[in-house]
């Protein structure tokens, strides 16, 4: 990486400002807050995927020993604004409206579903007198496969609905017909693909504290979405502003799922005001499998069209979309999976429809990816089939038909969820290809290939370009204080991805480079009046354009006060740790502290400078274009054709997300969507039975990547400053999953050539694989 | 229902004799982080799996949310806390996942640390392979795991060293 040229801390790999308390035990994740007189809230959740709820009875429950209150949709209904929450992205697209309950009340649509909540002195009586609630369920047909939903005569997944089709929407330019009427070659393929959960190690969470003497409600909230989570409550308890704070604590991770507003975030404020003592709710893993949003099913029936050269005409198809229940976010994810798929390429006519259904399971949202390795296993998929019907390599139809370098920046003819154009901003496409191409070997791969046997070799490649740093702003505020400390504050939240590391290096370069000085609060409302949060790998590229902006205006501030103080002009000062100083002449100047107590002024006095009071400003950098990021993988496997075992034995990453605010932390990222990806591809499977029953609840049944599944990596970077923001940078904390899943069916399938056998469906578990070997009919020719 | 059954424990935590009355089914990741404030151990699971609660009994890794914290009676206890020396400077552990940049959140990272502590008392020589063995029964969803595997082989070289 090249970095960042004469800088003194961006760029550079700075011890992080999270370690020293986490390292020690000393974290403060939301479990860990411990408040006087505390109660515990555990919920009652449905055991059926669909039924009417025909009674529930609390009375043996509320008997119980330790049991404060015992609360259905009944009881909390009259302190609401609405019983709903009604939290959906808009779009012209929906045909169902799925506003979920705070609580379910007369109808259950998945297992998990919250129906009452039990408040008690510790937690496991709260578990007790949960289990002591009698609700008395009549099961109704359920609906479990979204391909399924969609057809004449399906169970509707809500009673009385319609049908099942949640929505649906073409994106579209160019002339698909006229493309593929006039096509050399047409591919066609019908494609399967599961993500499962995010599995954060730390499950969601949130203590609620009421304060009687301000009539106050503070909520330590384990989410990615702190200000959504004060407007819900403001708008759903009927609160005002000033009474509400949500602040997070150290988030034990997100991978989007907590950028959603649950139920639990609605009830369990509720039930702290109503019992007038802080309530903690700490999910577990089980209820996560249920009730926390997961990824799951996209059918993608869809076609490519090229010229005989391997050049691409046109793609057109559909994608069916497994919605869950609920619309808990919106239409982001199958958009997204759509968007994400001709990104990479020249692809001069396109239509996709996206049907998205309704489903008694749990409802979907982003995980990290947020649908783009769908997209982009997609059109890999489809691209590797041409280059077979076509007689070209995978490389060669890929080189013919990436965005050139020489096309940037290249305005698409698509528009985002939100109207904004897609514009591919920077970067060299064909150059990360030939980066992690030469860094496999893969010219070399077919002395590695080996001969027949067992156990087969195989390699494969695969391209993305992602979107990152969704706009349109974050709130950054920067404030030198008396005692010399740099307060920065932002509406952007931390989960784990080095958040206030990184606004610390932006506002530190500019403040004498001192990483200690500086306090960076996230996620909190009392700190930071707007802000949007965490999600589409954008905290970087938003709250760092803020940071950068307004660390800047007060540097300028700092030197015309000193200036003052010290009788010299403001362009002959430097910033050196805690001090102002003439350039380049160690000792004497001023101390920050000493400036800041200088132009926090005095009554009656005139204050120094030009520029008003204090030593802060204040930032929302507004920026509505995304900023196109890209990369290229190779995976090199190995599939066991007796066992069905794939095994990952090289994965080259070459990507580019702009210059590098810490090296190191980048690809920390990088590496842990990698792993992501690896297991979305070969473990990760949420399985639901016909009737919509979950069927792996434990981390023993659903498979996280563990260390010893993870391959050889290599990370390669090149780095296209973006011209979007001060910063030049790209978010990355989504990258590493992207184009995975395509790269391992590419190499899986080139392993198993000599079957005939094609990878349309990802995960691919060892009996996924023996199921396509057993259905081959063509014999290996060894 | 009848009112719990509890008994008073009493064992060694981070060096230090504890004693807690309790009901006889909470956990011993219950009682260290709620009874005791030690909240360093952390509960992923809560079945066993992922390997956050992972503390030292005896020197030998257990997962404390499948222990009850009455089976702890007259034993000793280390957790994240009681890793760094009387001084206060971290472990060689602690410092190699720092500077390897080994912990994201940190969520997993206790469970981690207290792995590697009983594998390279017992392995203070280890290959990157029994590494990634030794770490098998831990879950982390944001390194990677590649980022651990180096700290850890730092992190044995430098004891070693010492």
């Amino acid at each position: 990486m090249t970095g960042f040229p004469d800088t003194r801390v961006l760029g550079r790999d700075v011890p992080r400002k999270e370690d020293p308390a986490l390292i020690r035990g000393r974290g403060r994740f939301v479990d860990d807050i411990h408040l006087p007189g505390m109660l515990h809230a555990a919920f009652v959740r449905s055991p059926h995927a669909h039924a009417a709820i025909t009674a529930i009875d609390t009375a043996a429950a509320r008997a119980m020993p330790g049991v404060r209150a015992v609360f259905t949709l009944k009881d909390l209904a009259p302190h609401l604004t609405d019983t709903r929450l009604v939290v959906a992205m808009p779009s012209p697209a929906y045909r169902l409206e799925l506003h979920r309950p705070v609580l379910a009340h007369s109808e259950v649509v998945h297992v998990g579903e919250a129906v009452a909540m039990v408040v008690a002195d510790d937690p496991y009586r709260a578990e007790d007198a949960a289990a002591a609630v009698d609700v008395q369920y009549d099961p109704l047909p359920a609906i479990a496969d979204c391909v399924a939903a969609l057809r004449p005569g399906a169970p509707t997944a809500h009673a009385g609905a319609a049908s099942n089709l949640v929505a649906e929407m073409v994106v579209e330019y160019g002339a698909v017909e006229a493309a593929f009427a006039g096509a050399a070659l047409r591919i066609q393929k019908r494609l399967l693909v599961h993500r499962g959960g995010s599995h954060s190690m730390e499950c969601r969470g949130l203590v609620a504290v009421p304060d009687p003497i301000e009539d106050r409600l503070t909520v330590w909230n384990s989410t990615q979405m702190p200000h959504a989570c004060k407007r819900m409550l403001c708008d759903l308890l009927d609160l005002r502003e000033t009474q509400v704070r949500v602040v997070t604590p150290d988030v034990g991770g997100g991978f989007g799922p907590k950028l959603v507003i649950y139920p639990e975030e609605v009830a369990v404020p509720l039930a702290a005001r109503l019992c007038n003592r802080p309530v903690k709710w700490i999910e577990d893993r089980r209820e996560h499998f249920v009730s926390t949003t997961q990824e799951r099913d996209q059918a993608w029936d869809v076609e490519l069209a090229t010229d005989a050269d391997g050049r691409i005409l046109g793609v057109r198809g559909v994608l069916v979309h497994d919605h869950g229940a609920w619309t808990a976010r919106g239409l982001n994810v199958p958009q997204g999976a759509v968007a994400a798929m001709p990104l990479a390429y020249l692809v001069p006519a396109f239509r996709m429809t996206i049907k998205v259904a309704a489903t008694n399971k749990v409802p979907v949202t982003p995980i990290r990816g947020a649908g783009q390795p769908q997209g982009v296993f997609a059109m890999e998929r489809l691209l590797d089939e041409a280059a077979a019907a076509l007689g070209l390599t995978r490389d060669e139809i890929r080189r013919r038909n990436l965005v050139p370098a020489e096309r940037m920046p290249y305005a698409t003819p698509m528009r985002t969820r939100g109207g904004i154009a897609v514009t591919l901003d920077s970067g060299d496409y064909p150059l990360c290809q030939r980066m992690a191409l030469d860094a496999a070997d893969w010219t070399g791969f077919p002395a590695r290939r080996g001969g027949g046997g067992a156990v087969r070799r195989g390699i494969g490649l695969s391209n993305y370009v992602e979107c990152t740093g969704r706009g349109p702003f974050e709130h950054v505020s920067v404030r030198v204080e008396p005692s010399g400390r740099i307060v920065v504050a932002t509406g952007a939240a931390a989960m784990g991805q080095s958040t206030a590391t990184m606004l610390a290096q932006v506002v530190a370069e500019q403040l004498g480079a001192d990483l200690g000085r500086v306090d960076v609060v996230t996620g909190d409302t009392a700190a930071a009046p707007i802000g949007l949060g965490g999600s589409n790998s954008r905290q970087a590229v938003l709250a760092g354009s803020s940071a950068h902006a307004a660390a800047v205006r007060v540097k300028a501030k700092v030197l015309e006060v000193a200036g003052e103080l010290l009788e010299v002009s403001a362009q002959d000062l430097e910033i050196v740790d805690g001090m102002v100083r003439v350039l380049g002449v160690p000792g004497g100047g001023v101390s920050l502290g000493e400036v800041a107590r200088a132009a926090a002024g005095q009554a009656g006095f005139v204050l120094p400078g030009t520029s008003g009071p204090a030593l802060a400003a204040s930032e929302e950098v507004v920026i509505d274009a995304m900023t196109y990021a890209n990369g290229s993988c190779v995976a090199e496997v190995e599939v066991d054709t007796g066992t069905g075992a794939v095994r990952v034995v090289h994965l080259v990453f070459a990507h580019d997300c702009g210059r590098a605010l810490h090296p190191r932390i980048v690809e920390g990222q990088l590496m842990g969507g990698i792993a992501h990806g690896i297991g979305n591809a070969l473990y990760e499977f949420m399985a639901f039975d016909e009737n919509a029953q979950p069927l792996t609840t434990t981390l023993a049944e659903y498979l996280l990547v563990t260390a010893t599944e993870m391959p050889k990596v290599t990370i390669l970077h090149h780095e296209s400053p973006t011209p979007l923001n001060p910063l030049g940078i790209k978010g990355v904390g989504e990258a590493g999953v992207i184009p995975i899943g395509a790269a391992i069916a590419s190499a899986v399938e080139d392993a198993l050539r000599d079957y005939g056998v094609r990878i349309d469906r990802l995960p691919l578990s060892p009996v996924d694989v023996l199921a396509l070997l057993d259905q081959s009919t063509v014999l290996p020719s060894t | 229902m009848s009112a719990e059954p509890v008994r008073t424990v009493a064992f060694g935590v981070n060096g230090e004799t504890r004693e807690a009355t309790i009901p006889v089914r909470r956990t011993l990741g219950d009682v260290l982080r709620h009874d005791f404030g030690l909240t360093g151990t952390h509960l992923g699971c809560e079945h066993g799996v992922c390997g956050a609660c992972t503390v030292l009994l005896d020197g030998r890794a257990v997962r404390a949310c499948l222990m009850l914290a009455v089976q702890a009676e007259g034993h000793e206890i280390r957790t994240v806390e009681g890793l760094a020396d009387a001084a206060g400077a971290l472990h060689p552990l602690q410092q190699a996942f720092c500077d390897h940049h080994g912990l994201q959140c940190g969520f997993c990272t206790p469970g981690m640390l207290t792995t590697l502590v009983e594998f390279l008392a017992d392995c203070p020589d280890p290959t990157a392979a029994q590494v990634r063995v030794a770490i098998s029964g831990n879950l982390c969803r944001c390194t990677g795991y590649e980022s651990i595997v180096a700290a850890v082989l730092d992190a044995a070289a430098r004891m070693r060293a010492a």
